[in-house]
Formats: structure tokens, sequence, C-alpha cells
């Protein structure tokens, strides 16, 4: 195989994905919702009773809608990457999983080009919502924008890569409301999506460890210090790191047997 | 091209689905693969089309292992799946040219051979057509269309009549038998109607998980001392 034809097959799951967003525009668009409510109704109401110190990447008091706004984008991703991952084995995208894997090219390239593929339009429905939130004044750089770019890949392959291992490998979260209440709430809530961390720390050092160890942390962190134009090597790092070893284990450890790909009761 | 299954055994668990089975299928030939349902005919697919990794046993397509040759393999074999594997909401065209650049092919190859398998399946109108708006039978040759477009040796079809009525049944039947004869494909075509077997074809008929037949069709009848395949897979699985 040369690289013309790797190259072919990586445009091609990527027109696919495209295509597929043009036809369900509507349905992604409802899922901007979620986040325009935690920005808009949630964060109105706490700003109140949450001060923000003056903490890094930003050089001065900001308000509450700022600081969660890269924690938003981390969980439009999140829940994204959950769902994606699961229609591949279990669901929508079955019919075309089983195309994907009857091509000649290695799986785990397959795998990781599909993932990026769902990531790619999970990061557009970022920068739709990052232009909404101009509307409640949260006004990063300009240049952040482009900077961001990065690390929201990173953060949608690694979430994507997660979802992925968690649906071909634990069969009791084959629904997306399993995965929602026991990996989407306690990974988006255990980070410093919503709360800065030291502020956690003096609520409970145990959580504040826990918190410390969830990648979807450093991820956030990652997309915040890159929006507003500050680099974060840990957070980079970290998130690098852990893409790059879910990326491994999803692909590798990627069973069709152990998902609905070859058809609901294979027999 | 052809391919060779030697002493494939497979269980789901504690559940034997596949015992022992082994074949060898004739270069440029229809073979019907003919069992009741659970006979472990989509398993068989599974393995062939490397869905399901072999436990035990070895796949070899013209003497090179399918295990270590998985690119060439892919290269050689077309499928056609029991269920829908179309995007139903995209046009024919746009689901013909995503399988071909899953075989690397470039958007303009892509699209000068989809069309050419659609003249040649008469869809070439339905092209922009989404595939949503195609009756089952139509969505069928698509799906046949699109198994050749990379231009395999080796037509696998795990039961790609379910769901589709009497006449388009038949003409599907034929018209890969068409194809066979025209093109010289090698091809497998699972069922449990013994409609779609004739006595001239290579009948392989797999009950329980053990191949209990394997030859001409005619051959298998005298074999047994039957009248028709019919009483044949009636008399070996009970079905029929």
């Amino acid at each position: 195989m040369k690289a013309a034809h790797y190259w072919h097959c990586f445009v091609g799951i990527q027109t696919r994905e495209w295509l597929r967003f043009w036809q369900q525009r509507t349905r992604f668009a409802s899922a901007l919702v979620r986040p325009l409510l935690w920005l808009v109704v949630f964060a109105a109401g706490f700003r109140a009773v949450l001060g923000i110190s003056i903490i890094p990447p930003y050089d001065t008091y900001i308000t509450y809608e700022t600081y969660i706004a890269p924690g938003l984008c981390g969980m439009i991703i999140l829940f994204n990457s959950m769902q994606g991952a699961l229609s591949m084995v279990y669901d929508r995208e079955l019919g075309s999983m089983r195309v994907l894997l009857m091509s000649p090219l290695p799986r785990p390239f397959l795998l990781v080009t599909k993932l990026l593929a769902m990531g790619v339009v999970s990061i557009g429905q970022v920068y739709v919502f990052l232009l909404l939130a101009l509307l409640v004044d949260v006004e990063p750089p300009l240049w952040g924008y482009l900077a961001v770019l990065p690390a929201l890949i990173l953060t949608s392959l690694m979430l994507g890569a997660l979802g992925l291992l968690i649906a071909t490998w634990i069969k009791q979260l084959e629904n997306f409301a399993g995965v929602m209440n026991f990996v989407i709430f306690p990974m988006f809530f255990m980070s410093s999506a919503l709360y800065p961390l030291w502020r956690m720390n003096e609520a409970s050092p145990w959580l504040y460890w826990i918190c410390q160890f969830n990648p979807f942390t450093h991820a956030v962190e990652a997309i915040r210090f890159s929006l507003y134009l500050e680099w974060n090597p840990m957070a980079f790092g970290i998130t690098a790191g852990v893409t790059a070893m879910l990326a491994l284990l999803a692909t590798a450890g990627f069973r069709p047997q152990r998902t609905r790909v070859l058809g609901s009761k294979p027999a | 091209m052809t391919i060779e299954a030697s002493n494939l055994s497979f269980r789901y668990g504690d559940r034997p689905v596949l015992r022992e089975v082994s074949f060898a299928l004739t270069s440029g030939r229809f073979h019907a693969l003919l069992g009741p349902n659970g006979a472990g005919k989509s398993t068989l697919f599974g393995l062939l089309t490397r869905l399901l990794a072999l436990q035990q046993g070895e796949l070899r397509l013209a003497g090179q292992s399918l295990k270590h040759q998985p690119a060439e393999a892919m290269r050689q074999i077309g499928v056609v799946f029991q269920q829908n594997a179309l995007d139903l909401d995209l046009t024919v065209r746009q689901n013909l040219q995503y399988h071909a650049a899953l075989h690397g092919l470039s958007r303009k190859e892509g699209r000068a051979r989809g069309d050419r398998e659609l003249e040649r399946f008469n869809l070439l109108e339905r092209a922009n057509d989404a595939v949503r708006q195609l009756n089952g039978g139509h969505r069928r040759r698509v799906e046949i269309a699109r198994a050749l477009l990379h231009e395999p040796s080796l037509l696998l079809l795990d039961e790609p009549t379910v769901g589709l009525d009497v006449a388009s049944r038949k003409a599907l039947n034929e018209h890969v038998r068409t194809l066979c004869e025209e093109d010289g494909l090698t091809v497998l075509w699972a069922t449990h109607l013994i409609e779609e077997v004739r006595e001239e074809d290579r009948v392989l008929i797999l009950h329980q998980g053990q191949l209990l037949a394997d030859g001409n069709g005619q051959a298998i009848c005298d074999a047994e001392g039957t009248r028709d395949l019919a009483e044949t897979f009636h008399a070996l699985t009970g079905a029929g």
C-alpha cells in the first residue's frame, strides 16, 4: 500500500463524516443547546456564588462564563466522542463500520482516522459554540481560536479512543445512559471544567487528587491555556501522552466480535 | 483466485458454532452455502471477512494464509453483508465513493468505477438519489455493485435476499449468477432458502456447525439417494 492509498482513504472517511454531518445538521445544532444552557443559565446563577481570583492563564479578574467556556468546549467533545464511539459499535454507524473494516488498510489506521473524522465534526461544533459565547462576553484573543486547535484535536482523539475502548470492552455500558452516568458525568464534574482546582483542594483534598488524575482535567487546561495563548507543557504533555496510550489500546484491542459490527446475534 | 478452509472451529464461550469445517472453493464458480438459521453461516462469513479472529484451523487465499496476508485478502474479497451496510441518507454515488476511498482509490477513479458498475447494474440514473429512496432490491444491487468496485475475484454474500419479495429474490440471484459467468467471479452465496440453489451449483450444506455435504448439487442428491436438493436438505438437516 502506498502513501496515496492512505491519503485517499483518509480523505474519504473525512468526507463521509462531513456529508453525514450536513445531512443531520439539525441534530448537531440541537447538541449545542446543552453547553449553551450551562454557559448562559448555570454560569449566570453561579457567578454570584463563586468568586474567581486571578489565576493563570488569565491576567485579570474574569467572569464565571469566561472560566467555564473552555470546560464546556471539552464537554461538547466529551458527549460527542462517547456518543460517536457507541454508535460505531452498537448503533447507527454499524453499517459504515462493516464497510470500513473491509478496507485492506491496517485497522489501527482506519479506526484512528474514523475517530479523527468524528472529532473534526465535534471541533466544528466547538467553534460555533465559541462564536455564540462572544454574546456573553467570552472574548479570547483572536489568535487563540487558532492556537486552541491542536488541543481540541488531541482531546477529541483521546475521548474518542476512550469511548471506543469502553464500548468494546465494557458490556454493561453499551447504552448511552450508562456511559453518561458512569463516564461522562464523573469525568466532567471531577475536573477543572466547572471550578478551579485550588478551590477543590480547599473543599476536599482527596477530590482534588482525583481531579488531578482525571485526564479530562488536563485536556480542559490544555484548551484553556492555548485559547488564551499561554503554553502549559504539563497539561499538553499529559493530554498527548494519554491520547497516544488510549489510541493504541483502543485500536490494538479492538475486537469486532465484542461488538455488534458482525450482526446482532452471530450464529 | 480461490479460498481454502481447513479444520475451522469456532466457539462463542462454551457454545461451539463451527466444528472442523474444511472446504476449498473452485475458482470462477457459484457456490451455495446452504444451512438453516443458526447453522454457523454468519460465523463462517465473520471468519472469511476477518471480523472474527480465527480460533482454530486455517484459511488460505490463493495458498497464502489469510492471517498473514490480511491486506491482500481484503483486496481480493468483496462482501455483501446480511444487514444493510449503506448510508441511507447519502446518495448512491456517495456510498460507492466512500467504499472506493477505503480501498485507496482516488476520488476520480472511485467515481469512474462507481459509474461503470452502476451502468452495468442499470442503476446509473439513480446515482444521485439518496439510498433511502431505493427499494430493497435496488439497495441490494447497490451493495453488490459496491462490493465489486475494487475488482475482487471472490464475492461473498451472506443471505443477501433477506427481506426481499420473491420476485426481487429471484432477480438478485440471477444477477449474481450472470456476474459469476461473465466475470469469472468466484461466488459464495449463503442462504437458508433451497429455491436459491440449483443442482448444477457447487453446494455446501452446513448444519449445527458441521459441513454435512460438499459437492455438485446433483452428485450430493445421488449420494444421498434423494430426488432433489430440497429432499436432501430435509434429510440432512430436518429443515426445508
